[in-house]
């Protein structure tokens, strides 16, 4: 048994340990909310936007020709948005990404997949086990701005047009609540007008004509884009919230742990100061004796 | 229009919500096809932004905002404006704006007009950076002009 001392060293370590975690847990809660918050406040701006696709659908056939709608056949290349956070602690998240993102890819045989990382741990790990990696991206972290999502739809906007992919997919983690944080692989492009449009309300002002200036296709041309960005914004913003409420589940139970270790070694430590009394009162009491044997 | 009647404005990025209000006298709106001035009751329009500066009027208060582009959804009793980026003018700091406006202005100087595409970009940047220029100055009491002509 090692010696009272030295657990007593031990559960100093632990408990401090406990404290860190703890810090950390309360950090990555109020992150964590204020992720959440900033999916909340980009819903608005989503639900208009959809009703305005909505609408502008309706209004030309000719939406459909967009190039941003149209499937290419057969697809060929693939690209990947890969969104994972920066940093670990986050108990099994990067690994479900990763995971859900190899499983997709080993689907279909016959296409060459690409992958834009956006975050370290994605980059790390595709490097040495993923296909070829055409683009990368700092994960922007907890001040992602609007600015920072079209830089990456634009990166795979214009390998969408020039013919390099054909189709890309967003993979990142889903948002469900504090406990549980869904991997996904969703289409980014070419948009799915069904998807998007999906649960749009009519127009505010319901089937009165609306005047469309220039006309539906360049409000189509412009808004389209924004749709991209919209996107990819979400995905980041969900995967924060992702992120940091699997690294407060995961500290949560770190400093359970580290509890339930400090009152396990203060037994071990009681066990131990006790043994080495009784060890000192055993001798005391043998010399004690020996003494009075000596002297009679 | 009839007197009391008023206009609710959204003012909607991908980020947030800029602004809310919905008692709107009057709100000018930078249009692709030109300036646009919307008072209650306007016929229903649809239409992209160019970057400039959406004003409105209340009463007598009147607030500036610079935005990026985007669209103007117009109903005869709301207005809702999604746009790429919108600032109010408390929001924009002068000396990081102006900062901004000669990057974008250098930028724009510095590069061949051979291609189309990234002048465009470059032109809409500085198209941007004026507009929050010229929001920040009417906040300031300017003129609104473009500002380092009178250095």
């Amino acid at each position: 048994m090692a010696s009272a001392r030295e657990i007593l060293g031990r559960i100093k370590s632990v408990q401090n340990i406990g404290q860190v975690t703890r810090a950390m847990e309360a950090v990555s809660a109020s992150k964590m909310r204020k992720a959440q918050e900033r999916t909340e406040a980009s819903r608005e701006y989503a639900d208009k936007a959809r009703e305005v696709l909505a609408h502008l659908a309706s209004q030309s056939g000719a939406s459909h020709a967009h190039e941003l709608l149209q499937g290419r056949e057969p697809v060929k290349r693939v690209g990947i948005v890969l969104i994972t956070p920066d940093r670990g602690f986050v108990g099994g998240l990067v690994s479900n990404i990763l995971r859900k993102t190899m499983r997709f890819m080993e689907q279909n045989t016959g296409v060459e997949y690409k992958l834009i990382t956006v975050g370290k741990k994605g980059r790390t790990f595709m490097r040495r086990y993923g296909p070829e990696i055409i683009g990368d991206f700092d994960n922007p972290g907890d001040d992602v701005t609007e600015g920072d999502a079209r830089g990456i739809s634009q990166a795979v906007t214009s390998a969408f047009f020039n013919g390099e992919l054909d189709a890309v997919y967003l993979a990142y983690a889903k948002f469900v609540n504090l406990m549980q944080q869904d991997a996904v692989v969703r289409q980014l492009l070419p948009l799915g007008l069904e998807d998007l449009s999906e649960g749009a309300g009519p127009m505010s002002h319901g089937s009165a004509p609306y005047e469309i200036e220039p006309g539906p296709e360049e409000v189509l041309d412009s808004l389209l884009p924004t749709l991209v960005d919209m996107q990819v914004y979400q995905a980041i913003t969900e995967s924060l919230a992702s992120e940091h409420s699997a690294r407060m589940v995961a500290m949560r139970a770190a400093t359970d742990n580290a509890k339930e270790l400090a009152e396990d070694l203060r037994l071990t430590y009681n066990k131990a100061r006790q043994a080495a009394i009784t060890n000192e009162i055993l001798d005391i009491a043998g010399g004690a004796e020996a003494l009075a044997q000596a002297d009679g | 229009m009839a007197s009391g009647d008023k206009l609710a404005l959204d003012i909607v990025t991908i980020e947030r919500k800029v602004w809310e209000d919905d008692g709107i006298d009057l709100v000018l709106i930078p249009g692709i096809e030109g300036e646009m001035g919307v008072l209650p009751n306007h016929a229903p329009v649809l239409t992209a932004l160019r970057p400039g500066v959406v004003k409105i009027k209340k009463g007598d208060n009147e607030e500036f905002f610079a935005v990026g582009g985007g669209f103007v959804d117009v109903n005869p009793k709301k207005v809702v404006i999604l746009a790429q980026t919108a600032e109010h003018s408390e929001e924009i700091d002068l000396e990081r704006a102006e900062a901004a406006y000669q990057r974008a202005k250098k930028v724009m100087e510095e590069e061949p007009d051979t291609s189309i595409g990234p002048s465009l970009t470059a032109r809409a940047a500085l198209a941007r950076h004026e507009a929050r220029l010229k929001v920040v100055r009417r906040r300031r009491g300017g003129t609104g002009g473009v500002p380092h002509r009178q250095q």
